[in-house]
Formats: structure tokens, C-alpha cells, sequence
């Protein structure tokens, strides 16, 4: 019991102290993340959406690909990019490696098919009458793609939720590609790998108290934007 | 029309925050000093070692030092594919291999210290009478005490692995387990078997208030543990920083860092030896 109670002790003794080695893992934690997710949004969206929306030859084999490549293994990913962008690998020149940016890299990868898969599942809850509907109604082409994206925006951001979680969460793509540097590509969860490496238990749990309060908030904090947007 | 207002007030709040996100970045992670990278060992970068003496050089040389601590294997490698500039290891025979196959040059002793074989106090398998390392580790097999082997090629399980070798014994069987762990966590998990396993005296000593186990055998010439640096080959990889890895090297071995090796001490102890003579 001991144990669990000094966690708990040495997770708010290092909130209060705002150690900064803790506040710079917690800010690359948090910037890797939501770079990783904006990057993944940009072609996964629109990848979901037409999965969701067309009917094309090879459609099952795309859901099934989509589905599967959620649970591909993070350190998988991890050697994957490392040895796209090793100086031996075809990237080596633009010096990637561990940098933050070798591990958004990684992070875009991991976030992608979450969310392609998540918002093609709120394109195919939605009601499928809505685009028939807008286009009779004499909405031009772009007002009905806006009207439809805010109709289905809930879906969206469920999805663009679940992928900066699994960022924010992962170890595996951070470790390798990032190389757990300190004050530089140390995240939150290379931190508490780190630290149970040391036998630093106390500290690690704390940390993870630390890393989930950082994602609760986040999420309130997104689920209130989304509130105040409801029409 | 509110909706498509919404909408873009959202994209612009994202684009704001990806700007802002950006500029912080920069200015956090794109210092004007140039970075050197070194791959080393969990044992210099845990036992806090690296905190005493990267600061004066990093001074010094006016740059950064970006630590990746991995195995002693996985840090040549590192290495090898020019990845890093500098690896700081243990583990002689890949040294010399690394150096000869033409990936690393101007390789210096840096500083020693010593493998021990940690065990339960109660010690069914009698390690602590053994004369030397070969027979404590067949005491063990003979047993069939738990053993728990890195198994990750670091240089401790390098090191095992000969004293295996020259004890002529497989190790396998149900009681030998290979982690594929750190030193720590492989100290962690032969605290909770009960069992036996080889550590750098490094992590030893900075794991006595958490482990159970005690060290049972020591001083066997063989569990010499010699640590050397290698710069990596400029000629192979011209984008390494080779004249700060070279002034690293310099440092390591001049004057100001034998001096803060010798001088670094857990509990009272030191950790880690320097060479007397002037090192070649």
C-alpha cells in the first residue's frame, strides 16, 4: 500500500515543483501529439470520407486494410521510419533522426488509419439521406460538402480524438525514433520507461498521473469547443 | 451560412494553434549550438555519471550533448549506420571488430569498473564460496537457481555469456531466463525470482535500497569491465560532427574528465576507475 500512496505523493510533489525536465517531456509530449494528428487529418479525412461515401470494386478489401492497420505495432511503425530516414535509409540526408519530428513522422503514421477508419464510421451512422436532401434543396456542391462535414463533425472529432490519444499514449515510434533525449525528444512515456528502467517506480507512476491528466484535460477542453459550436 | 462560419472559425483556431505550436517549437528545439550525438550505455547515463561530466564539456565546446542510452550493441550499430557521431561502450572484442571493420577510428580507454554476480542472501547455490566467476556460474546450473540474462547483446550480456563459455555450460533450461531487459529492470525481475544474474557494479550499487539481493561474488579478474570511446568514421559518414567528437574524446580522456570520473561517487563509492598511466 505504501508503495501506491508514495506514487501518489511523488506525482504531486513533482506537479507542484514543475520540474522542468517534467514540463519540457509534458510540452514535446503534447506538441508531438497534436503535429502528429494534423498531419494525420490532412489525407485521412478525406481517405475516410470516400471510403465511407463511394461505393467502388475492392471496397471491403479497403475497410478491411483500414481496419487492420489500426493495430499495426508501434514499435513496428517505429523501425519502419527508422530505417526510412537512418542516414543508410533513403531519407538519411534530411537528418530526421532523433529529432521531435522523427517522431510526428511516426506519430502521422500511427494516427492515420484511426482516424480514416473512425470517420468512415461516422459517415456510414449518419443518416444516408443527407446529401440526396441538401442537393435537392438547391445547395451548391461546396455548401453541401460544409453542411455535411458539420453534420457528421461530432464523428470527426471523435476520431481526431482517438488518434491524439494513441500518440500522446504510445512508446514504441517515441523511443526509437526519437531516441528519449533529455529536455529534447524525451516524452512523457519515455520518461516512465525510463524510469522503471531505473527502478524509479514512484516517479513513473507519477509521470503517467501526470500524462492522463494532460489527456482528460485535453479532452474536456474539446469536448467544450465542441459545445459551444452546436448550432 | 452559421454553419459554414463555424466551420471556418475552427479551421482558423487549428491553424492558430499549429502556429503557435510551431514557433514555440523552435525556439525550444533549435538551439544555434551544434548537437553531438552519443550513444552509450544505460550504465553511465542511470548511474548519473553523464550529469557530472557532459555539463563542463558542453561548456567547453560550446555545444549540446544528445544522449541515446541503449545496449552497448545497439549503440555500435547506431554507430555503424552513422547515426551517431560518438558511442561511449563496454564491450572490447566488438570495439575492436567495430574499429576494424572500418566504421569507428581514434578509439580511447576511457575508464573500468567491474561486472558482480548479484544473488538471493540465502544463496541455495553457494556462489559466495565459489572461487571465481566460471564456477559460481555452474554452482547456479548445477542448482538450477533462476538465472536472469539480459539477452539483449549489451555488454553485460556479452560478458555472461563468455563466462558460459569458458565454464562450459549451455545455459538452457526452464531456470535460465533471458529478459531482453535493461540492467535495472533484469535486476528487478531476479529480485522478484528470487534468482541470480550478473551486473555492472554501477548499477549494482545505485540499485542496493531496491533489489533484495546482495552482490555474492567479485573480483574475478575476468569481470573487468572496461569501457572505451570511438569516434565514428568521418570517412564513411560525412555528416558526422567529427571534430566534436573529437574534442569529445579528448575531454573523456584529458586531464578535466579522468578527473570527474575518478572523482564521481554513489553513497561514498566510487563507480568508476580511471587509468593511472597516461592512456595511449
Amino acid at each position: 500500500m505504501a508503495f501506491l500512496t508514495d506514487s501518489a505523493r511523488t506525482a504531486l510533489a513533482l506537479i507542484l515543483a514543475l520540474d522542468p525536465d517534467i514540463v519540457s517531456a509534458a510540452l514535446t509530449s503534447l506538441r508531438v501529439a497534436a503535429c502528429s494528428i494534423l498531419l494525420a487529418a490532412v489525407p485521412a479525412i478525406p481517405v475516410g470520407l470516400a471510403v465511407g461515401l463511394l461505393d467502388f470494386p475492392g471496397k471491403r478489401a479497403a475497410v478491411l486494410v483500414l481496419n487492420s492497420l489500426m493495430a499495426v505495432p508501434t514499435v513496428l511503425v517505429g523501425l519502419l521510419v527508422y530505417m526510412l530516414i537512418s542516414r543508410r535509409g533513403p531519407l538519411g540526408g534530411l537528418e530526421l533522426l532523433f529529432t521531435p519530428s522523427a517522431i510526428v513522422l511516426g506519430g502521422t503514421l500511427l494516427a492515420g488509419p484511426i482516424v480514416a477508419t473512425l470517420v468512415m464510421n461516422a459517415v456510414e451512422g449518419a443518416d444516408r439521406r443527407i446529401l440526396p436532401t441538401l442537393m435537392t434543396l438547391g445547395a451548391g456542391p461546396v455548401r453541401t460538402g460544409l453542411k455535411y462535414l458539420a453534420e457528421i463533425r461530432l464523428g470527426i472529432a471523435a476520431a481526431l480524438v482517438a488518434g491524439f490519444g494513441r500518440v500522446l499514449s504510445e512508446v514504441g515510434v517515441a523511443m526509437m525514433l526519437g531516441g528519449n533525449i533529455r529536455g529534447y525528444t524525451r516524452t512523457m512515456t519515455t520518461a516512465i520507461a525510463l524510469e522503471t528502467g531505473k527502478g524509479e517506480f514512484a516517479t513513473g507512476v507519477g509521470l503517467g498521473l501526470i500524462l492522463m491528466t494532460i489527456a482528460l484535460l485535453v479532452n474536456v477542453l474539446f469536448n467544450l469547443i465542441l459545445q459551444r459550436s452546436r448550432p | 451560412m452559421g454553419t459554414i462560419a463555424r466551420i471556418l472559425r475552427c479551421l482558423s483556431a487549428a491553424i492558430l494553434i499549429c502556429a503557435s505550436l510551431g514557433a514555440a517549437w523552435k525556439t525550444h528545439a533549435s538551439p544555434a549550438e551544434p548537437r553531438l550525438r552519443l550513444a552509450t550505455t544505460t550504465s553511465t547515463e542511470n548511474s548519473g555519471l553523464l550529469g557530472v561530466l557532459l555539463p563542463p564539456f558542453e561548456r567547453r565546446a560550446g555545444c549540446r550533448v544528445d544522449v541515446i542510452s541503449v545496449g552497448t550493441g545497439k549503440a555500435l550499430k547506431l554507430g555503424e549506420a552513422g547515426d551517431v557521431d560518438v558511442v561511449l561502450v563496454h564491450a572490447r572484442e566488438l570495439e575492436d571488430r567495430f574499429v576494424a571493420a572500418g566504421h569507428g577510428v581514434n578509439r580511447r580507454d576511457v575508464m573500468f569498473n567491474d561486472f558482480v554476480i548479484l544473488g538471493p542472501k540465502a544463496d541455495s547455490a553457494s556462489v559466495a564460496g565459489s572461487p571465481d566467476a566460471a564456477e559460481a556460474f555452474r554452482r547456479i546450473a548445477g542448482r538450477e537457481a533462476p538465472f536472469v540474462s539480459r539477452g539483449d547483446q549489451s555488454g553485460t550480456h556479452l560478458k555472461e555469456q563468455e563466462i558460459w563459455r569458458s565454464a562450459k555450460i549451455l545455459p538452457i533450461g526452464g531456470w535460465y531466463v533471458e529478459s531482453g531487459l535493461g540492467m535495472g529492470e533484469a535486476i528487478t525481475m531476479a529480485t522478484e525470482k528470487n534468482g541470480y544474474t550478473l551486473a555492472d557494479r554501477a548499477t549494482a550499487v545505485a540499485w542496493r535500497a531496491k533489489t533484495d539481493l546482495a552482490i555474492l561474488h567479485e573480483g574475478d579478474p575476468v569481470l573487468r569491465n572496461p569501457y572505451g570511446v570511438i569516434a565514428v568514421n568521418p570517412a564513411r559518414h560525412p555528416a558526422v560532427r567529427h571534430a566534436l567528437a573529437l574534442a569529445f574524446i579528448d575531454f573523456l580522456t584529458g586531464t578535466e574528465g579522468q578527473a570527474i570520473i575518478a572523482g564521481f561517487k554513489v553513497d561514498g563509492k566510487p563507480l568508476f576507475f580511471t587509468y593511472a598511466r597516461p592512456v595511449h
